[in-house]
């Protein structure tokens, strides 16, 4: 695993990486742990020629039970991995993007409190993108709500139609220090994407989720909710979820448990 | 029916000189606000991620409904047949028309990617009320355009009436547009309403007409051509209707959100708890904006020319402070994802958001309404727009 | 106050002179020939060149489209793989610096692109690690060699319009 990990950030783009790979995976097979490495992506990916389809629908367990007060490694992973600085050392704080941020709710008459990640929920029936005057918001096949920032033209018409205070407009420059894989820039609008390059990659897990499970928390957990023998699926069959803001009936591809 | 002699204004007066280049600058300075958000990004501007939509939206969204209120006059003589408003449609077409070119300048170039206009005019989701009110907001120029035609052409102006009713009722529609660009809005407490788009219609009423009285007199006086009282007198009741009308419909807008006790917070918010918000409410939309104006406008006061102007300002800036508790109001108080509980987290959430506009989008908005100016006093040079005289003879032979 | 007119017209106009000048440059001697940095990686592109210099744009958008809605991001014809190959040795980028892969054709030809508003403009993981592997390294020694020679003007013909 060690020795495969590295490669694996490198995101192998071109073929001669592919067959690199391919090579150096059927190399390490006398590593016991190598071949399932390989059928793990195997059984998350699609052909790389092929597009995303409907059958589908990624979505993320929150359990607020387990959400640390405090702790605020899942959005430190999600800047680090999108290439958004993290609102402390940003120069303009009050208007700088936060795709994921950490939420504390107190009961005023119970005391109790909860800490949970806020993010975009990825509706099925997203407000953001019936609002956008030229479809630049628009959702994925796999349920993934995104922006094209070809087409957005900046109007933040999607920011005040969202329930969630998902979205932030690039307020400056970026100076070329965006990621490779995680294009994003000054007068367009964004969020959220679910890591789209890793799980597009076949990595089947978001930066927010992997830092949560290393840090032992285990309180994010993603994967498709349409099938039913995966992890998530069968988590939600057992936990009473709910999701933020019901009444809307936006069909949320985010459910927390614990709220 | 007597005919009315049109004529341009003579223009060449020092101080209408001044006058243009006065607006010029202004519009200078617009231009300079514009290059300036678009050079650094919105960092400049007092708008954040909470705070999306700043004071250009309030000056556009303001000049943009008041354009189409200001075609009331000329509505009211084609559509309506009042022989007494026909002499005073042309200006009423192109004021609507300036002042929908100045509100969608600021409102295009306040855009995130202003850069980008033309991806807005090529890709379209029919789906969004904005996308909607692209298409309204051109077949708005072309009918206006038309129907203007029709009353300077004589060849066409057999056609005015089917023009002018199909400005009329486009414009309505429009301003429906313009409302529900709020009221179909599902995350904010103070829209989610049907109610905002007839209080827009109202809305334009009123502020059209305040400022094309303005415009009116001011035109007048300034070329030393005669106005009668007969045509100010009439207007002035007109205004007192409309402003009536407004007050009614934010009234009921008020006691309907006050009777849902989920919007009790962001009532309890806007008319006593919202600081700067509260006091635009109340001083601002309706005392300065409904109450002076008709207090003055119904009194002896309501009698003289100079009180008349002073109503039409107060009227203009109290819409201008309802745009404001409308646009960022409604913002500022903060989205209620866990009802019942205290939010707090890096992202000002739980929190009401503050906001203060920067030099650059108080420019850029008042470029919008320099533009708008502008616009018309050039066209009122160069086209017969006004008649040579309004004066209480002359229009009492038009009602016969 | 015709004094005052004049000064406002000096103004409007320095004003308005001052900002259209601020994105032309100085035209002394004809334009620069652009120029154009061999590909750090690989012999030849995904497509010819002479119908990628026309037709470059074209590729991209239909990739590009394919990749945001579909998911769909296979190497070929994508502006990654672009960068991948074409970043410069000096700079490690294709539109850091002036001589750099796009811009320099770019600003020859006054076509303004804002891919780099949004696009890293450097390849991914870092530059020992980026171009090269095991399969392409031998370039390295290639490209050294070819570092000073850039194509000439004459090679350039076919791209201005």
């Amino acid at each position: 695993m060690s020795e495969l990990k590295p490669m694996s950030e490198q995101a192998p783009a071109s073929p001669e990486r592919r067959r690199f790979v391919g090579t150096a995976a059927a190399t390490a097979a006398g590593l016991a742990i190598a071949p399932g490495v390989v059928l793990v992506q195997v059984a998350h990916g699609r052909p790389e020629d092929q597009a995303v389809s409907s059958a589908v629908r990624w979505g993320m367990l929150i359990d607020a039970t387990k959400c640390a007060n405090g702790c605020n490694d899942c959005v430190t992973a999600c800047s680090t991995e999108n290439g958004w600085t993290p609102v402390a050392e940003s120069k303009h704080p009050r208007q700088a993007p936060q795709w994921i941020r950490k939420l504390e709710l107190q009961d005023p008459l119970t005391q109790m409190e909860t800490s949970l990640p806020m993010l975009c929920q990825h509706c099925a029936e997203p407000p953001c993108v019936d609002v956008c005057p030229t479809g630049a918001s628009f959702k994925r096949a796999d349920g993934i709500v995104l922006v094209d920032r070809h087409t957005c033209i900046g109007c933040r018409y999607c920011m005040m139609a969202c329930p969630y205070k998902a979205r932030s407009l690039v307020h400056e420059h970026l100076n070329d220090t965006q990621k490779a894989d995680v294009p994003r820039g000054i007068g367009c609008v964004e969020s959220c994407t679910f890591c789209v390059q890793k799980v597009d990659r076949g990595d089947g897990n978001t930066a927010c989720a992997e830092a949560c499970t290393a840090a032992g928390h285990n309180a994010l957990l993603f994967g498709d909710m349409n099938d039913p023998d995966s992890e998530i699926s069968r988590r939600l069959r057992e936990l009473p979820t709910k999701q933020v803001r019901a009444d809307l009936n936006l069909n949320l591809g985010v459910r927390y448990h614990g709220i | 029916m007597a005919s009315i002699t049109f004529r341009e204004v003579e223009g060449s007066s020092m101080k209408y000189w001044l006058l243009l280049g006065g607006l010029g600058l202004f519009v200078l300075f617009g231009a300079l606000a514009w290059n300036h958000m678009h050079h650094y990004g919105h960092v400049v501007t007092g708008m954040d991620n909470q705070i999306v939509w700043g004071l250009p939206h309030v000056f556009a969204v303001f000049l943009i409904v008041a354009a189409s209120g200001a075609l009331n006059v000329a509505s009211i003589a084609s559509v309506f047949n009042k022989p007494m408003y026909k002499p005073l449609a042309p200006l009423s077409a192109i004021l609507s028309l300036a002042l929908m070119l100045g509100g969608l300048l600021v409102l295009v170039l306040d855009l995130g990617r202003s850069d980008r206009l033309i991806v807005a005019m090529t890709h379209f989701n029919f789906k969004s009320m904005f996308t909607w009110n692209v298409f309204l907001y051109s077949g708005f120029f072309a009918l206006v355009g038309i129907y203007l035609w029709t009353m300077l052409d004589r060849n066409v102006k057999s056609w005015s009436k089917a023009a002018g009713t199909a400005a009329f009722i486009w414009r309505l529609t429009l301003t429906t547009g313009t409302g529900s660009l709020f009221g179909f809005l599902i995350a904010r407490d103070l829209y989610g309403s049907a109610m905002l788009a007839p209080m827009f219609i109202i809305m334009s009423f009123a502020y059209g007409l305040a400022i094309y009285l303005m415009v009116l007199a001011a035109s007048y006086a300034w070329t030393s051509r005669p106005l009668g009282d007969v045509v100010m007198m009439r207007l002035k009741t007109l205004l007192v209707v409309f402003v009536s009308a407004v007050l009614y419909f934010v009234v009921v807008h008020h006691m309907t959100n006050l009777y849902f006790a989920k919007y009790h917070a962001v009532e309890a918010f806007v008319l006593r708890d919202g600081g700067i918000i509260t006091a635009l409410f109340w001083v601002g939309q309706i005392l300065i904006g409904c109450v002076a104006p008709l207090v003055i406008l119904l009194s002896r006061l309501g009698s003289q020319r100079n009180w008349i102007m002073i109503a039409c300002a107060l009227v203009i800036l109290g819409g201008m402070a309802q745009m404001y508790v409308t646009i960022i109001g409604a913002q500022a108080f903060p989205l209620d994802m866990f009802p019942g509980l205290i939010e707090s987290s890096s992202f000002y959430d739980g929190v009401v958001h503050s906001y203060a506009p920067s030099m650059a989008e108080l420019f850029l908005g008042l470029g919008g309404v320099a533009i708008a100016l502008l616009v018309t006093v050039f066209a009122i040079k160069v086209l017969r727009l006004l008649p040579a005289s309004l004066d209480d003879a002359t229009v009492a032979k038009l009602e016969h | 106050m015709k004094r005052l007119l004049v000064l406002g017209a000096v103004v409007l106009t320095t004003a308005a002179l001052a900002w259209a000048g601020s994105e032309t440059q100085p035209k002394a001697g004809g334009a620069p020939k652009p120029v154009i940095e061999k590909a750090v990686k690989g012999e030849q592109c995904v497509e010819d060149t002479d119908y990628m210099r026309r037709n470059h744009m074209k590729v991209l958008d239909g990739h590009r489209d394919k990749t945001v809605h579909e998911g769909i991001r296979t190497p070929k014809h994508s502006l990654k793989e672009c960068i991948n190959c074409h970043a410069s040795e000096t700079t490690g980028s294709v539109a850091a610096s002036k001589d750099d892969f796009c811009i320099s054709c770019h600003s020859y030809a006054s076509v303004k692109i804002d891919c780099f508003d949004c696009h890293s403009t450097k390849p991914q993981g870092s530059a020992a690690m980026h171009p090269l592997n095991a399969e392409t390294a031998h370039y390295k020694h290639k490209l050294a060699a070819q570092a000073a020679s850039k194509i000439s003007a004459e090679e350039m013909a076919g791209v201005a319009p």
